[in-house]
C-alpha cells in the first residue's frame, strides 16, 4: 500500500499535502520507536529463570517528560494546521476575483448551475448540466454547495477539497485548479442506495476553452429551453 | 472514608448470602439462570447476548466484505436470503446500506458496549472491591433484561417491510428523518427504538456501577488501590450516565419526526439536520471513550501480572482515565469538520482533540514502562493485551492526521477513518475483550480455556486483522469513501479492485480464526482443566476466592492492605502479594483471615453455605 499521495492540482492541494507529510513523518517516528521498545522489551524482560521483576512504581521525571513532549508536539501541528484549514474553509479570506457557480446535489446527481450572461442565476440563458462541472484554470471558482434532499458531501480527490452539502443551506467553498483535465467527484457521505453511483467529473479547461463552452451553452440556453423556461412553463407564467 | 465507616459496622444486609446463612436455600433453575440478580450470573447473561451480536456483526462484515470484492456476484453459500435483501446471493445496494448500519449497530451498541461494561463491569466491580453484589442487584437484573428486548427489536427490524434501518450507526438527517428517502419507515423507527430502550439497561447498569464503587469498597480499599478496571468502570459509568440522556432526547426528537410529523431536524419545515450531528456526537464521542476505557482498565491488569511488575506510573494511569473522560465531552464537532459547521468551530474542536491525544500517549508510555524490567510471563492475556498496546498505537496515531482539519479534507468519510475506527474498536477494545474473557474465563467458569487452541487464535487473529485493516488506510489515501455498495462505479477507484479483493480474504481468515475462539470458549466449560482459585497468580479480591466465587463471592468482608499490583516485592518468597494478604507484623496479631483460600484449591462443595 501506498503512504505517498497522488499529486494534487489545486492551489492548496500541495499545503494539505505538506501537513500531511509532517504527520506522516511525526506519527512515523514515534510509531517506529514505541513499536521497536515494545518488542525489544518482550524480547529481552521475557520470563527466565531466576530473573526478578524490578519493583518499581514509576518515576515523577518521566511522567512529565512523556507529558510534555507530546503536548508540545501536537500543539504545533495544530497551530500550523489553522492557517491552511482557514485559507481553505474560512469564506471572510477567499479569493475575490473568483467564477461562481452553483451545484445542487440530490439523490443521485449533481447539477451544476451556470449563470446568465448577464451575471444572474435566473436569467433566461442561464443554464444546468448534470454530473459535469466546467471550470476554467488558474482561476478562483466558487461553488455554492446545495442540496435538494438529503446531505450529500462533493469530493473531488485531486483537488483535496471536499465539503457537506446540506438541504436547507447554501455552503460556499473554493478551489482553484492548476492543470486542465478531468477530474472525477465523488459522493463522500451515505445519501441512500445510490450513493455509490453518484459519481460526476470536474472538468477543467484553459481560459479560452472554457470561455467558448460556456458561449455555446449561453447561447443554446438563450435559445433553446432552460431550466427558468421549464420552470415558466410548469406555473403557466409569461416572462417579460 | 466509606471504607473504613464499613469496617466499623459491617452492613451485613449489604450481602444477601451471608444475611440467609441460615434461610439460604437453593435458588430456583429460574431465579438462578434466567431472573438472576447475582452480578456474576448477569456478567454471564451479558456475555452470552453480547458474543451472539459480535458474530451477527461479524456476519454482516463478511457479507459486505463479499459485495466490496465481487460486486454484483451471488455469495456462495449464502443463497437463503429473501429477494428483499439478496436475491438468488447477489446483494441489494438497499441491503448493503441496512448491512453497513446493523454492522456498526451491533458492534458498538450490542457487543463491544455490553462486553466492556455489561459484562466486565458486572463481573469485576463487586469481585475487586470485596463486596457481595452490586448495591442494587435488582435494578442490576433489569438492565440486562432491558437488553434483550432491545436486541429483538433490532434483529425484528430485518423482517419488516422496508428491511432495517439503511442511514448507517449515524443515522444522520434527513436521510434517516424521512422514509422517503431510503424506502426504509418501521425499520428505522424500531432501530430508534430500540436503542432507546437499549439506553434504560445502560442507565441502570451506570447507576448501579457508580453507587457500588462508591459505597461497597471493602474496608481498606482506598481510591488509589482500586484496580485499573474498577478505575476505569467507574469513569466510563460516569460517561454512560451523562451521555446516554442525550442519545436519548435525540432519539425521541427523530422519532417524532418520523411518526409524528415533527420538523426537528426536517429543513424544509425549519428544522436543521446540522443539530442531529451536535446530539449524536455530544452523546458519541464521550461513547467512543466508554468504549475504549475498560479496555485500558483491562490492559493495564493483563499487562502488569505477565511482567509480574506493579503498573508503572499508576496515579498518571488514573488522571489519564479522568482527563480523557473531561476532554472527551469537548471534542465531538471533529466528526462534523466538512459538515457545514463554521470553519471557527473546526479550529476550536482542532485544538482539543490534539491534546486529548496527551493522556492516550501518557497509558502508552505507561505500558511501555511497565515491561520494562519485568519477567514476562507469555500466557494468553498477556499477548492479546501486547496486541492491544501495539495496535493501539496505530489507531492512535492514525487519529492525529484526522485531528488536523485541513489534512481531514481529505480522508474524511474515506476508508482511512474505516481504518483508524477498526484499528481502536477491534485492534483497541476488541483484544482488550479477548484478553479479559481469556483472564477471567477461570473466574467466571471455574476452568481455563485451552491454551494451546487460544494461542492458535490468537495469532491467526493478530495476522489476518493486520492484513484486513492495514490496507483499508491506503484506500482511504486513495480517496475511497466509505460505506460504498460498488467501488467499481468510480473510475479511480476501479483501480484499487485488487486490495478489495486481497482485505476480503483477509477478513475471511480472521473470521474463520473467531470460530476456534467460540468453539474454545464453549468446550472449555466442560473440558478445560480446574483453575483453582488463582491461576494468574494475581493479586486482586477475586483471586482471593474460589473459582466461580459462591453467591455472595467473600465469606467474610475482606480487608485490604495494598494496591493491586503488588508483583515482584522484595522480601516476599512469591512474585505476587494479594491485596487482602496481611502484612507480616500484621499477621502476627491478627487471626488468619477467612477468607484465605484452602490450599488444596477445592472450591466447589462449601456445605450448607450454598
Amino acid at each position: 500500500m501506498n503512504w505517498l499521495l497522488e499529486p494534487s492540482v489545486s492551489t492548496f492541494g500541495p499545503e494539505i499535502d505538506r501537513l500531511y507529510y509532517i504527520i506522516l513523518v511525526i506519527t512515523g517516528i514515534v510509531f517506529f520507536i514505541t513499536q521497536f521498545l515494545l518488542v525489544y522489551f518482550l524480547i529481552k524482560y521475557r520470563k527466565r529463570e531466576g530473573r526478578t521483576a524490578a519493583y518499581t512504581h514509576g518515576s515523577t521525571r518521566a511522567e512529565i517528560l512523556w507529558t510534555a513532549v507530546p503536548f508540545v508536539v501536537v500543539l504545533m501541528l495544530a497551530l500550523i494546521s489553522k492557517p491552511v484549514w482557514d485559507e481553505i474553509k474560512d469564506p471572510a479570506l477567499f479569493p475575490e476575483d473568483a467564477y461562481e457557480v452553483t451545484v445542487v446535489a440530490r439523490q443521485f446527481e449533481w447539477e451544476a448551475q451556470y449563470a446568465g450572461s448577464n451575471g444572474e442565476f435566473d436569467a433566461d440563458d442561464s443554464f444546468t448540466v448534470l454530473n459535469r462541472l466546467h471550470v476554467p484554470v488558474n482561476q478562483p471558482v466558487i461553488v455554492h454547495l446545495e442540496s435538494a434532499d438529503v446531505i450529500h458531501s462533493f469530493f473531488v480527490p485531486r483537488f483535496r477539497l471536499k465539503q457537506d452539502a446540506l438541504p436547507g443551506r447554501s455552503i460556499p467553498m473554493w478551489f482553484e485548479v492548476t492543470e486542465p483535465g478531468e477530474y472525477e467527484l465523488g459522493c463522500a457521505e451515505l445519501c441512500g442506495l445510490g450513493h455509490y453511483r453518484m459519481d460526476g467529473l470536474v472538468i477543467v479547461h484553459t481560459e479560452e476553452e472554457f470561455e467558448a463552452w460556456k458561449a455555446e451553452r449561453l447561447a443554446a440556453a438563450g435559445g433553446g429551453v432552460t431550466g427558468t423556461e421549464r420552470a415558466q412553463a410548469m406555473t403557466g407564467e409569461e416572462s417579460r | 472514608m466509606s471504607a473504613h465507616a464499613t469496617q466499623e459496622a459491617p452492613n451485613d444486609w449489604d450481602f444477601p448470602a451471608f444475611a440467609g446463612d441460615h434461610e439460604h436455600h437453593e435458588p430456583s433453575f429460574i431465579r438462578k439462570y434466567i431472573f438472576s440478580t447475582d452480578h456474576k450470573m448477569i456478567a454471564k447473561q451479558f456475555l452470552a447476548v453480547s458474543l451472539f451480536f459480535l458474530a451477527a456483526g461479524g456476519t454482516l462484515a463478511l457479507m459486505m466484505r463479499w459485495q466490496l470484492a465481487f460486486p454484483g456476484q451471488p455469495m456462495p453459500v449464502v443463497d437463503f436470503l429473501p429477494s428483499t435483501m439478496a436475491p438468488g446471493g447477489i446483494i441489494l445496494p438497499e441491503f448493503y446500506n441496512a448491512m453497513v448500519t446493523m454492522h456498526g449497530t451491533f458492534m458498538i451498541f450490542f457487543a463491544i458496549m455490553p462486553l466492556l461494561v455489561g459484562v466486565f463491569g458486572n463481573l469485576l466491580i463487586p469481585l475487586q472491591i470485596g463486596a457481595g453484589d452490586m448495591a442494587f442487584p435488582r435494578l442490576n437484573m433489569w438492565s440486562f433484561w432491558l437488553a434483550v428486548p432491545a436486541g429483538l427489536l433490532m434483529l425484528a427490524s430485518f423482517a419488516v417491510e422496508g428491511g432495517a434501518a439503511g442511514a448507517g450507526w449515524t443515522a444522520y438527517a434527513p436521510l434517516s428523518a424521512d422514509g422517503e428517502y431510503t424506502g426504509v419507515y418501521l425499520g428505522q423507527q424500531l432501530w430508534l427504538a430500540s436503542l432507546f430502550i437499549l439506553g434504560f439497561s445502560s442507565i441502570a447498569g451506570a447507576v448501579n456501577y457508580i453507587t457500588t464503587v462508591i459505597n461497597m469498597r471493602a474496608p481498606g480499599l482506598t481510591w488509589l488501590r482500586l484496580p485499573l478496571t474498577v478505575w476505569a468502570l467507574f469513569i466510563t459509568a460516569i460517561l454512560v450516565l451523562l451521555a446516554i440522556p442525550i442519545l436519548a432526547g435525540a432519539l425521541i426528537m427523530l422519532l417524532t419526526d418520523q411518526t409524528l410529523g415533527t420538523t426537528f431536524f426536517l429543513p424544509e419545515t425549519g428544522g436543521e439536520p446540522l443539530l442531529w450531528q451536535h446530539l449524536f456526537w455530544f452523546f458519541g464521542h464521550p461513547e467512543v471513550y466508554i468504549l475504549i476505557l475498560p479496555a485500558f482498565g483491562i490492559v493495564s491488569e493483563v499487562l502488569a501480572n505477565g511482567a509480574r511488575k506493579p503498573i508503572f506510573g499508576y496515579t498518571a494511569m488514573v488522571l489519564a482515565i479522568v482527563a480523557i473522560a473531561f476532554l472527551g465531552w469537548i471534542v465531538w464537532g471533529h466528526h462534523m469538520f466538512m459538515s457545514g459547521m463554521n470553519p471557527v468551530l473546526g479550529t476550536t474542536f482542532m485544538f482539543s482533540t490534539m491534546v486529548i491525544a496527551v493522556p492516550s500517549a501518557i497509558k502508552v508510555f505507561n505500558w511501555l514502562g511497565t515491561l520494562w524490567g519485568g519477567n514476562i510471563h507469555f500466557h494468553v492475556p498477556f499477548l492479546h493485551a501486547a496486541a492491544f498496546v501495539s495496535l493501539f498505537i496505530i489507531g492512535g496515531l492514525s487519529g492525529i492526521f484526522m485531528a488536523s482539519t485541513p489534512v481531514d479534507i481529505h480522508i474524511h468519510d474515506t476508508y482511512f477513518i474505516v481504518a483508524h475506527l477498526h484499528y481502536v474498536l477491534f485492534g483497541g477494545s476488541l483484544f482488550a475483550i479477548f484478553a479479559g474473557i481469556t483472564y477471567w474465563y477461570p473466574k467466571m467458569f471455574g476452568r481455563m480455556m485451552n491454551s494451546l487452541w487460544n494461542r492458535i487464535h490468537f495469532v491467526g487473529t493478530f495476522i489476518f486483522y493486520n492484513l484486513a485493516f492495514f490496507p483499508m488506510h491506503g484506500l482511504g489515501l486513495e480517496g475511497m469513501m466509505r460505506r460504498l455498495y460498488d467501488p467499481t462505479q468510480y473510475g479511480w477507484l476501479a483501480e484499487l479492485q485488487p486490495w478489495n479483493v486481497f482485505i476480503t480474504y483477509s477478513v475471511f481468515f480472521l473470521v474463520g480464526f473467531q470460530v476456534i475462539f467460540f468453539v474454545n470458549f464453549i468446550l472449555s466449560m466442560w473440558t478445560g482443566r480446574e483453575a483453582g482459585p488463582n491461576p494468574w497468580n494475581a493479586n486482586s479480591l477475586e483471586w482471593s476466592i474460589p473459582s466461580p466465587p459462591p453467591h455472595g463471592n467473600f465469606q467474610t468482608i475482606p480487608v485490604v492492605y495494598r494496591g493491586a499490583y503488588e508483583y515482584s516485592v522484595p522480601g516476599h518468597e512469591r512474585d505476587f502479594l494479594l491485596q487482602n494478604e496481611p502484612p507480616d507484623d500484621a499477621a502476627k496479631r491478627r487471626p488468619e483471615p477467612a477468607q484465605r483460600v484452602d490450599p488444596s484449591g477445592q472450591v466447589k462443595d462449601r456445605g450448607g453455605d450454598q
